[in-house]
């Protein structure tokens, strides 16, 4: 490449713009650009032809209309008198639900499976094969529909859960029972769970678009200062440990940070369960999850933990013997190897592709709409599209809202992978 | 005197002692070495004992003749007594054609079966180019495989013979010149066209010939201008050819030689022929497309890495399902007025860019992982950047993505299910609906679940212990 800027620069040839490695790029990107912008001209003047002769326009006005549609599963306030742009976030809020669920338990899930088919026990290892390939090789679509049918189709009707009086006379047992201690009660119409509830709550806060709801947030507040408070102990244990050689005993401080303060708050904010009890033919109380949620998580689990697993089994495997034999001859426990020498290695295997199957979880809730959960596809993509039918507004915008939440996934867990990467020197 | 104080011979060999041989050892070894070991082991005893308890007699008492739901359940409990579960699989006995063709005719059914059987022969070239022997063997499998399928499928008797010459010539031809069996391959996507969607024979035809255009211009015209420009020009000639030509003639041949197949609408397509048409198209264009985002992305050039970069994020960041209704939706929108065509095509198109992005993110792992001395080497020997690519960087790098661009090829198959949502009968939402829909089989939710879960199982399953044999043939490095 040096050589090619020395060339003698006899005059300037048309030709030389596509023989001569200098100019070729620039004619290349030139031609590139315009194609390109062509392309683009082409499409835009092709939607506002296609949009005039259908005598639409191009706004988002309508999200301000009223929805008039509900929906079963609502985070935030949301009657059918809201707006589509309600609506919108009701959606987007359940397609992040799900997503959150889905990829806690589906890393808890995996990272499990996945140690487990490393184990030296045979049986297992095997065990924990099958279950990965066969939830890798079959479509994410079959375990949706599946698990939403099995749910819907082969649980009880809350009748059954009733004890009549020939049933007490004959000794016999109703057809269903409740699960967690008569907490729990999987019906065909879903699955009630108890609802925390607090007599003395702290109330709520309207700020127009949204309200707070203090008493959680005192939670989350408190939570947060424990944990804040139980690592600045372990902080200063460990300074004191590295000053004198001698750590300080700290478990039951920690202990004592970690769950006074909440159990406390919760005491004084008068805490308690309501569990969902059989008034009439329907449960009453607590609260209702349907299938279509639960199915969604449960498939989204199944499917991604198979996938976590060979992503931690193969972020394992890279880690050379020699680490762990290295560990060995220095003394460490097996514990303490796994823990200080393996995992923070492995950890950096096994955090990009670990994003992707996040992103692909949280782009896989879409799959939603096969069992008529109302995400952000079904509301916005869905009957707020079929209602205004205003397709071109909708579909961008709903492709807009996926590739923020996925940029800042990636955005963010590539952060998180930063800070554990190998500190080059 | 003869007496000896030591041996003069060896003692034989002790068996060793019980517990360190046979299955005794491996017992130990493998399933109760520590008290972890045991309490796993036991665990995964009670796992599999309740699967088998919970499963096992619904799987000993399938049925397979019924008429509907209720009566596989009395013939269950006549023979397994009240209470007992049973599989009813003569629901896949009634409702296997459509889960396989969808609501293709059944007496056309012989025409995917042909094209399935030709899809093989054409990749034998790809797969064993020039191996006469492989090649022999594929073409007799497939010969066998199209004679029992077509035969049970009622073939018309013509359509019969010219498949059977079809066969015959490839391995007359595959004995004398293997190299020149590429040639069905490059041919075979028009003929499966036609095969499957039927219609004049001379669309096909007329629309292969636009690429003999487009070669006979670039050969004209590159001694005068030029190879890139000629390139351009048959690029043209060959766009002219079909936006303007190609249906006039079609209509001025089809008059002189009307010769057609009875043609099939796309929404008559549905089940496994759906998936595997969108799948094998998706895979096949895919490949290419990705491999140019890849260098695209790698590119020094500012634009066309900028915008390759902006495909591919663009593309990875939505769900395929929000790409699957821009397809149904929004393309009536970008195209120009008036411009309508077919809804397989559309989801093939958009599939197959949903496929290229995340394999231009494959491949691109596997171009970074090269070593640079390999790209400064090329440079060295003087070859020009398509030469590089093509005889030093693509064939290292792409073999190091292997198991990565495979397991992208198997999540598009697994993606085919999801044109359900724009409306096409796939087998898994599609049909299955409609059998559950009947009145005869509604309730039933295992058996078409598992049956069709099954396929899938095996055509992923198949695929991904294909790539681990391509690595282990490939591997060249000496580990």
């Amino acid at each position: 490449m040096a050589f090619a800027s020395d060339a003698p620069k006899d005059g300037f040839r048309l030709s030389m713009l596509i023989y001569d490695t200098r100019y070729r790029s620039y004619t290349i990107q030139i031609v590139v650009l315009v194609l390109f912008a062509m392309a683009v001209a082409w499409l835009l003047n092709n939607t506002a032809q296609n949009l005039a002769a259908r005598g639409k326009e191009f706004n988002f006005a309508f999200l301000w209309q009223r929805a008039g549609y509900d929906i079963g599963q609502q985070i935030i306030p949301y009657t059918n008198d809201s707006s589509h742009f309600r609506a919108l976030l009701v959606g987007l809020i359940n397609t992040l639900v799900v997503a959150f669920f889905g990829c806690i338990f589906a890393t808890v899930l995996g990272v499990v499976i996945g140690v487990l088919r490393l184990s030296k026990n045979w049986l297992v290892s095997r065990l924990m094969t099958v279950y990965v390939e066969i939830f890798r090789n079959v479509p994410l679509l079959l375990w949706i529909l599946l698990t939403y049918v099995i749910l819907s189709e082969t649980t009880f009707q809350p009748k059954d859960f009733r004890l009549t009086d020939e049933m007490v006379a004959a000794g016999q047992p109703p057809l269903a029972s409740m699960m967690f201690f008569d907490s729990v009660a999987v019906t065909n119409r879903g699955t009630n769970i108890p609802s925390p509830l607090f007599e003395r709550g702290l109330g709520t806060v309207d700020l127009g678009f949204l309200s707070l709801n203090l008493t959680l947030l005192a939670v989350i507040a408190v939570i947060v200062g424990s944990v804040w408070v139980n690592r600045r102990i372990l902080a200063s244990a460990r300074v004191t440990q590295e000053a004198t050689g001698i750590r300080p005993v700290t478990w039951w401080k920690s202990i004592l940070v970690l769950f006074a303060p909440i159990i406390v708050l919760l005491v004084a904010m008068g805490f308690h369960l309501e569990v969902p009890t059989l008034q009439g033919f329907n449960f009453k109380g607590g609260i209702l999850i349907a299938h279509s949620f639960t199915a969604m998580v449960i498939a989204l689990t199944l499917y991604t933990a198979a996938f976590i697993a060979e992503i931690v089994r193969a972020g394992i495997q890279a880690i050379s013997r020699g680490q762990s034999e290295a560990a060995f001859a220095l003394g460490l426990r097996p514990g303490r190897t796994m823990n200080l020498v393996i995992l923070p290695q492995a950890l950096r295997v096994i955090i990009p592709p670990l994003i992707s199957q996040y992103l692909n979880l949280t782009k896989n809730t879409s799959l939603g709409i096969a069992v008529s959960y109302l995400d952000l596809r079904g509301t916005l993509g869905g009957i707020t599209l079929n209602q205004t039918g205003r397709e071109l507004e909708c579909m961008l915008l709903m492709m807009l809202i996926y590739l923020t939440i996925s940029l800042t996934i990636s955005a963010v867990m590539n952060m998180y992978n930063k800070s554990v990467q190998l500190k080059a020197r | 005197m003869d007496q000896h104080f030591a041996r003069t011979e060896m003692l034989p060999p002790m068996t060793p002692p019980i517990t360190e041989r046979g299955a005794v050892k491996w017992l130990r070894e493998n399933l109760f070495s520590t008290p972890f070991n045991i309490a796993l082991t036991l665990f995964g005893i009670a796992v599999i004992y309740l699967l088998v308890r919970a499963s096992l007699p619904w799987w000993l008492n399938s049925v397979w003749n019924a008429s509907s739901l209720s009566e596989c359940r009395q013939i269950v409990e006549a023979a397994a007594g009240t209470g007992a579960t049973g599989a009813c699989w003569a629901m896949i006995r009634e409702w296997w054609g459509a889960f396989i063709f969808g609501f293709y005719p059944p007496d056309q059914w012989w025409r995917p079966i042909l094209a399935f059987g030709f899809l093989m022969a054409a990749l034998a070239p790809v797969l064993f180019s020039g191996q006469t022997r492989n090649l022999t063997i594929v073409l007799v499998v497939v010969a066998v495989f199209l004679a029992l399928t077509l035969w049970l499928a009622g073939t018309p008797g013509i359509a019969f013979g010219l498949a059977a010459l079809v066969v015959i010539g490839m391995l007359a031809l595959a004995q004398v010149q293997p190299g020149k069996l590429i040639w069905f391959t490059l041919i075979y996507p028009a003929l499966c066209f036609w095969l499957l969607w039927g219609g004049s024979v001379w669309s096909p035809i007329v629309a292969m010939a636009g690429f003999g255009v487009l070669y006979v211009v670039f050969r004209q015209a590159s001694p005068f201008i030029g190879l890139a420009p000629a390139a351009g020009a048959g690029v043209l000639a060959a766009v002219l050819w079909w936006l303007y030509l190609d249906k006039a003639l079609v209509d001025v041949l089809h008059g002189v030689v009307p010769l057609a197949l009875q043609s099939i609408n796309s929404d008559q397509f549905g089940g496994f022929l759906l998936a595997i048409v969108i799948g094998i198209t998706g895979i096949s264009f895919s490949l290419p497309i990705g491999i140019l985002l890849a260098l695209g992305r790698q590119s020094d050039m500012l634009i066309v890495k900028t915008l390759s970069v902006g495909f591919i994020e663009f593309i990875r960041g939505v769900p395929l399902i929000t790409l699957l209704f821009t397809a149904s939706l929004l393309l009536q929108y970008f195209l120009p007025p008036g411009t309508n065509f077919d809804i397989i095509l559309r989801v093939i198109i958009l599939v197959t860019f949903f496929a290229a992005a995340y394999l231009a993110e494959v491949i691109r792992g596997g171009l970074a992982a090269l070593p640079r001395g390999q790209y400064e080497a090329a440079d060295a020997l003087g070859l020009d950047y398509w030469r590089a690519q093509r005889l030093i960087i693509l064939p290292q790098a792409l073999k190091i993505s292997i198991p990565s661009i495979v397991s992208t090829f198997i999540g598009l198959f697994k993606d085919t299910t999801l044109v359900a949502f724009v409306g096409l009968m796939d087998p898994l939402k599609g049909v299955t609906q409609i059998v559950r829909a009947d009145i005869n089989w509604k309730g039933i939710y295992w058996e078409p679940y598992i049956f069709v879960g099954t396929i899938f199982f095996l055509i992923c399953f198949g695929m991904s212990r294909y790539s681990m044999y391509l690595e282990k043939k490939l591997k060249t490095d000496h580990r």
